[in-house]
């Protein structure tokens, strides 16, 4: 697939029906090139056996996943002391702090695991696709690539798509043991829950319909960061601004998707 | 080989092409120049559909570039050779990975006679001791050098030079220049030279078009070129100090 650099030009709309009605139809026309994009490094899979593919696979997967390692840690960790300290405070005017170990295994098991691990990767992975990826649009290194027939989708895009595919519901994963862990931690020594009634409450109540619906999620941030990172990338035009404008652009898209994608899985599931 | 019809071309609402005609014949050096944004890149980007025309045909040999896709355009693209104005080498590869990665990525050659080859292209670019490096090791000169290694390695009949030699030392351009000449002499190789450099483009071009307002405004074999009445050819030789006999001239108060 030639990768899409080239929309279609319309002059300065006049008012502000012409704004807004540009402004749908431009959104419009990046969802469609972003769905192309996503479709041709989906057709590319068959070429992620080759031995570059998979070192370039592990690779990605070392940089998404083991480096982000340091932060989810810390944000999974406070994410569940939070969750269990303010819905422990809460339930304590109830005599019921037994029940944050529930509280703290649904929250993160369905929403909060998959949600914060999909706006850490945007933010520390996705950033890094789209400056990337648009520093090599600046510089001609994607145009060369085509030249060279090598398609910029197969090379570039699909194993991030891979490694993020995989890496993002392992990561949510772990947010959610850490989450479960730090709130297992407040628990014991703020709001007295012992370590085993804690354990206990949180996994009487979980479904392995929470674990699924939470690794789905996961799955689906992961492609949209990973689409929406190489989209912007390839779409970076005028120098080291647009680099800069490009990078931001795709962390807000990301962030947004991910708050939309969320509620609508959750809206399906429950 | 390359015929231009009547190629129109517009970006961000500007006519950068306007009813661009010519033909390139196979085994010349044909130097197209112009002043800076007047669509000199545009027109080397239509020549492989990097660009595509809003009007009119672009065609390589009897296939029209400005239609191919898939298959077509991957065996078009593979009788060319393209030198970017930076290199476009990447990053993360050293200059012998950078080489060697059309021939690792298209063809079965196996791993030596790829070594064999890359060494052999470095060599003709006055390279082949800094293979190891990365292309943050090394200067502008050398980023283009390997850049012309890389459009080279695959062997192309056709290479297009995207101002080769712009930014570098007077010594390093001429060393780029006698290597363009020289491809064209041992190896049959087509040129297509985009460059702002005059005295470059009189020195290597079969013939030289003069690209102004989107029209050729003035195409010639270097001889008559600087003979040229045209009032934008006079005033972008001129401003070289190119005499209208190609020679240099000294400007005083």
């Amino acid at each position: 697939m030639t990768v899409i650099k080239e929309v279609e030009y319309y002059p300065p709309p006049n008012n502000w029906v012409g704004r807004v009605g540009r402004l749908a139809m431009h959104a419009c026309q990046q969802t469609g090139i972003a769905t192309l994009l996503l479709i041709a490094a989906v057709r590319s899979f068959r070429h992620a056996l080759t031995s570059r593919s998979r070192r370039e696979i592990l690779g990605q997967m070392y940089i998404s996943g083991i480096k982000s390692l340091g932060v989810i840690t810390i944000v999974a960790l406070f994410t569940g002391m939070i969750l269990a300290l303010q819905t422990g405070i809460e339930l304590r005017r109830f005599n019921q702090e037994v029940n944050i170990g529930t509280a703290v295994m649904v929250s993160m098991l369905r929403e909060m695991g998959p949600f914060m691990t999909g706006l850490i990767l945007a933010a520390c992975v996705g950033s890094a696709i789209t400056a990337q990826l648009g520093t090599m649009t600046i510089s001609e290194e994607i145009d060369a690539l085509e030249i060279m027939s090598i398609d910029p989708v197969r090379f570039l895009v699909m194993p991030r798509l891979i490694a993020m595919t995989i890496m993002t519901p392992l990561l949510s994963f772990y947010t959610c043991v850490l989450g479960l862990l730090g709130g297992g931690l407040v628990g014991m020594t703020q709001l007295g829950v012992s370590w085993e009634a804690y354990l206990d409450n949180a996994t009487r109540f979980a479904e392995v319909k929470d674990l699924f619906v939470g690794v789905l999620k996961a799955v689906i941030f992961g492609i949209l960061i990973t689409v929406v990172a190489s989209h912007e990338g390839f779409a970076t035009t005028r120098g080291a601004v647009g680099v800069g404008l490009s990078t931001r652009r795709s962390v807000i898209v990301s962030f947004l998707l991910i708050l939309i994608t969320g509620y609508i899985v959750t809206r399906l599931f429950y | 080989m390359i015929r231009f019809e009547k190629v129109q071309k517009s970006l961000g609402g500007r006519q950068v092409l306007d009813g661009v005609d010519f033909d390139i014949q196979q085994g010349e050096t044909f130097v197209i120049v112009g002043p800076s944004g007047v669509g000199k890149s545009v027109t080397l980007k239509h020549m492989v559909r990097l660009m595509t025309p809003d009007q009119g045909k672009v065609w390589v040999g009897d296939t029209c570039v400005s239609e191919a896709r898939g298959d077509d355009l991957r065996r078009i693209r593979e009788r060319f050779g393209y030198l970017f104005q930076g290199g476009a080498l990447l990053a993360w590869l050293n200059l012998a990975e950078n080489v060697a990665l059309p021939l690792r990525e298209n063809t079965d050659a196996s791993e030596d006679e790829i070594q064999e080859r890359v060494h052999r292209v470095l060599e003709m670019v006055g390279l082949q001791a800094d293979a190891n490096k990365q292309p943050s090791e090394i200067s502008g000169g050398m980023r283009k050098r390997a850049g012309l290694a890389r459009a080279i390695v695959g062997k192309p009949e056709i290479v297009l030079y995207d101002e080769p030699t712009s930014g570098l030392d007077p010594v390093t351009a001429r060393t780029i220049d006698t290597l363009i000449e020289q491809m064209r002499r041992d190896m049959g190789i087509t040129s297509v030279v985009v460059t702002h450099d005059m005295h470059s483009a009189l020195s290597i071009g079969t013939r030289i078009a003069m690209l102004h307002d989107g029209r050729i405004v003035e195409l010639a074999d270097p001889d008559r070129f600087v003979q040229s009445e045209q009032p934008e050819v006079k005033a972008f030789l001129e401003a070289q100090y190119i005499t209208r006999t190609g020679g240099w001239e000294r400007k005083s108060e």
